[in-house]
C-alpha cells in the first residue's frame, strides 16, 4: 500500500483498515447498493450469470489463498469443489437443513483438502502440482464409481436451498444468498491475509527456510492453508450444487481446476481483488464471445458455429497473453488505473 | 550458567565431518564472534543451533533448555533469532510485514480470531505493531516501511533482515556474516547497530564474520574454528597472537591479516 498525499493515520489500527478515505468507503457502499438493486432491472438469465460469478468468486478467492499467497500450486481445486457439492447434496437429500449441510460440506472438503495437502510438506512447485493432480483424478474417480452414494454417472438431482422455511427457488432469491457467501469469503480471506496466518502463508511462499527460522511451523501452516482454502471451495461447491440443482462427476473434471487457476492468474496471484476480477472475467468471457459472434454473424453467417468451436482456443490465447503481457494480472491494471486517476491531470 | 552452551557437537554429511567435537559457550550480555577460514564450519555451527542441521552427537542448550530436542520452528520461542549469510527476506512482502513475521512466535491469537479480525486479532496486532515500530525507528527504516522488501538496495535488505531478527525480541541473536558485501560506511553502520543491540537492548550476540577488523574491535570473546575443529577461544588479543590461529589463516608466515 502506498501512502497517499494528504492521508495521515493517527493510530496503527486505522492504517490497517481496508478502506481508508470517506471517498473509498462511499464508493464501495454505492457499488453494493447498485449490486443489490441490479437484479430487479436485469433479466433472469443475466441474474443467473451474477450467481455464477458469486460462486466463482468464492472458488477463486479460496484457490488464490492457497496458490497465490501460500505458493502451494493446486490442480485439484475443481475436485475439491466437487467434494463440497456432493457432501452438501448428500446431506440435504438425507433431510438435513441447508445451512448445516453446507457447513458439513465445507468441513468435509477441508478434511479431504488437508489429507491431499500432506504431501506439500515434502513436495514443492511442479511436484506438488502433480500430487494435487492425483487428488483431482482420484476424487473424480470416486464421484464416478461410488454409485451408491454419489449416483455415479447419472448424477444427483437436488432441490433449491431452503433456509428456515424460506425457499431460494429463483435466480433473484439465489442471488442474495450467493452474494452473502461471496462477500463473506472475500472478507475472511482478506482478514487472514492481514493477520498472523496470512503473513505466515506468504512467508512460506517467499522463503520457506527462513519462514521456519522465524518460528513458523511449516507443516501446520501449509495444512491450514489447504484446510481454509478447501473449506471455502466446499462452500462454493455446495452452493453450486443447490443452485444448478443437478450435479454429475463431469462437472468437476480437471477442466474446472484449470479454469480456477486461469481465474487467479488473469486476476492476479496473491491478490484478493484480483480473484474477484478473474472470476468476473472468466465467467463473462463466453458471453462476450457470444455477443461478438452475434455481431459478426451479419457479415459471416456461419461464424457462431466456428466461434463455439474456437472458444477453448480463445480462452487459451487470452491466458497466454496475460502470462506474457500482464503476469501480475488485472489487479495490477486496477492499481495503475486507480493511481492514474488519483494523479490526473498531473503525470507524477 | 552460560546463556548458550555448545558441548561436543559433531556434524557429518555422509561421512565428511563438518564439525568435530566442538564446544564453546556464550555468556549472557557478550558479543561472541565465530571465525575461521572458509569451510571451517561456522555457518554449519549456526545451523545446528538454529535447527536447520541436526548434529550427530553433542548437546546445545539455551538457558539450560536442550535445543536439540526441539524442531527448528519451536526454537524461536526459547529466545533466539537469526539472520542469514545470503539475504533470506520474504521478497514479496513489505518491510513492515517482514518485521511482523519476525514476531510470529510471539503472537498468540489463532486462526479463528484471524478470520474475524475485529476484536482479539486487531487488539493484539496493535501491540505487536508498536514493538515493530520501535525496531523500525532504531534501524532508521521508516522511509522503507511500506516498500516491497525485494525491491530495496542490498544494504537496506541486510538491515531489514537484522530488523526481522530483532523484532522477535530475542535474548540471543545469531548473525551470519552481517557485513558481507558491504562497503566501509555500511560496515561501520552495521557494527554500530550490533554494539547498540548489545548495550541498549541487552541482547547477546553470536557473530559469524570475515571482517577481522570488526571482529577484533567489537567482540568480547572470539571462537576460532578450523576444518570443523575448535582451534582457539579467548579474548580478541589472545586469539590474535595465537600462533595456531595465524597458521590456520596464513600458513604461518605473514600475520598482518589479523591486524597485528
Amino acid at each position: 500500500m502506498q501512502g497517499k498525499c494528504g492521508l495521515f493515520f493517527t493510530t496503527y489500527a486505522k492504517e490497517c483498515q481496508v478502506f481508508h478515505t470517506d471517498f473509498q468507503k462511499s464508493t464501495v457502499a454505492l457499488f453494493f447498493l447498485v449490486l443489490l438493486a441490479a437484479p430487479f432491472f436485469l433479466s433472469s438469465y443475466q441474474v443467473s450469470l451474477l450467481n455464477l460469478i458469486n460462486i466463482a468468486v468464492i472458488g477463486a478467492v479460496s484457490l488464490n489463498l492457497l496458490t497465490g499467497s501460500c505458493g502451494q500450486i493446486s490442480l485439484g481445486h475443481g475436485a475439491f469443489i466437487g467434494v463440497g457439492a456432493y457432501a452438501t447434496g448428500i446431506c440435504t437429500l438425507n433431510g438435513w437443513p441447508f445451512l448445516p449441510a453446507l457447513l458439513f460440506g465445507g468441513a468435509t472438503t477441508a478434511l479431504v483438502g488437508m489429507i491431499f495437502g500432506i504431501p506439500s510438506l515434502r513436495l514443492k512447485g511442479i511436484y506438488l502440482a502433480i500430487a494435487t493432480l492425483a487428488a483431482q483424478l482420484i476424487l473424480v474417480y470416486i464421484f464416478m464409481h461410488w454409485t451408491s452414494v454419489t449416483g455415479g454417472a447419472i448424477g444427483m438431482g437436488l432441490d433449491p436451498p431452503v433456509i428456515l422455511g424460506y425457499s431460494f427457488d429463483t435466480d433473484l432469491k439465489m442471488f442474495y444468498l450467493t452474494l452473502f457467501f461471496a462477500v463473506s469469503a472475500v472478507l475472511i480471506v482478506k482478514n487472514i491475509l492481514r493477520t498472523k496466518s496470512g503473513r505466515a502463508f506468504v512467508a512460506i511462499r517467499d522463503f520457506h527456510l527462513s519462514a521456519e527460522s522465524v518460528g513458523i511451523n511449516l507443516f501446520r501452516y501449509k495444512l491450514q492453508a489447504f484446510g481454509v482454502s478447501s473449506f471455502l471451495a466446499g462452500i462454493a461447491g455446495g452452493l453450486w450444487a443447490h443452485y444448478t440443482m443437478y450435479i454429475n462427476p463431469e462437472q468437476f473434471e480437471i477442466g474446472l481446476s484449470i479454469q480456477y487457476l486461469a481465474m487467479i492468474i488473469i486476476g492476479g496471484l496473491g491478490s484478493v481483488i484480483g480473484s474477484v476480477f478473474g472470476a468476473v472475467f472468466l465467467t463473462l468471457l463466453p458471453e462476450a464471445l457470444g455477443i461478438v459472434a452475434n455481431l459478426l454473424s451479419g457479415f459471416f453467417p456461419d461464424i457462431s458455429t466456428y466461434f463455439l468451436a474456437m472458444r477453448d482456443g480463445i480462452f487459451g490465447l487470452i491466458l497466454v497473453f496475460f502470462l506474457i503481457f500482464e503476469p501480475d494480472g488485472l489487479a495490477r491494471r486496477w492499481q495503475l488505473a486507480k493511481s492514474y486517476f488519483k494523479l490526473h491531470p498531473f503525470a507524477h | 550458567m552460560s546463556l548458550l552452551e555448545v558441548r561436543n557437537v559433531t556434524l557429518t554429511f555422509k561421512g565428511i565431518a563438518a564439525l568435530m567435537d566442538v564446544g564453546f559457550s556464550v555468556e549472557k550480555g557478550q558479543i561472541v564472534s565465530l571465525i575461521g577460514p572458509n569451510g571451517a564450519g561456522k555457518t554449519s555451527m549456526l545451523n545446528c543451533i538454529s535447527g536447520r542441521y541436526h548434529p550427530d552427537s553433542g548437546e546445545i542448550t539455551l538457558n539450560g533448555k536442550n535445543l536439540l530436542a526441539l524442531p527448528a520452528h519451536a526454537r524461536m520461542s526459547t529466545g533466539m533469532s537469526r539472520t542469514f549469510q545470503n539475504i533470506a527476506l520474504f521478497k514479496g512482502m513489505s518491510v513492515l510485514d517482514n518485521l511482523m513475521v519476525g514476531r510470529h512466535s510471539r503472537i498468540t491469537y489463532g486462526l479463528l480470531a484471524s478470520l474475524l479480525y475485529f476484536g482479539r486479532a486487531r487488539k493484539e496486532e496493535d501491540i505487536h505493531r508498536r514493538r515493530v515500530e520501535e525496531v523500525i525507528d532504531f534501524l532508521g527504516l521508516s522511509s522503507y516501511r511500506h516498500k516491497v522488501a525485494g525491491s530495496l538496495p542490498y544494504g537496506v535488505q541486510k538491515l531489514v533482515e537484522l530488523g526481522r531478527a530483532l523484532a522477535a525480541e530475542p535474548e540471543l541473536i545469531l548473525l551470519d556474516e552481517p557485513m558481507a558485501g558491504m562497503n566501509l560506511e555500511e560496515t561501520e553502520e552495521m557494527a554500530r547497530y550490533i554494539l547498540d543491540i548489545n548495550e541498549e537492548w541487552k541482547i547477546t550476540v553470536l557473530l559469524v564474520e570475515h571482517d577481522m577488523g570488526v571482529v577484533m574491535d567489537i567482540s568480547d570473546r572470539v571462537v576460532v574454528l578450523d576444518f570443523g575443529q575448535l582451534l582457539a577461544e579467548g579474548a580478541p588479543e589472545e586469539v590474535q597472537s595465537n600462533p595456531d590461529v595465524i597458521a590456520a589463516y596464513l600458513g604461518g608466515e605473514n600475520a598482518s591479516f589479523l591486524g597485528i
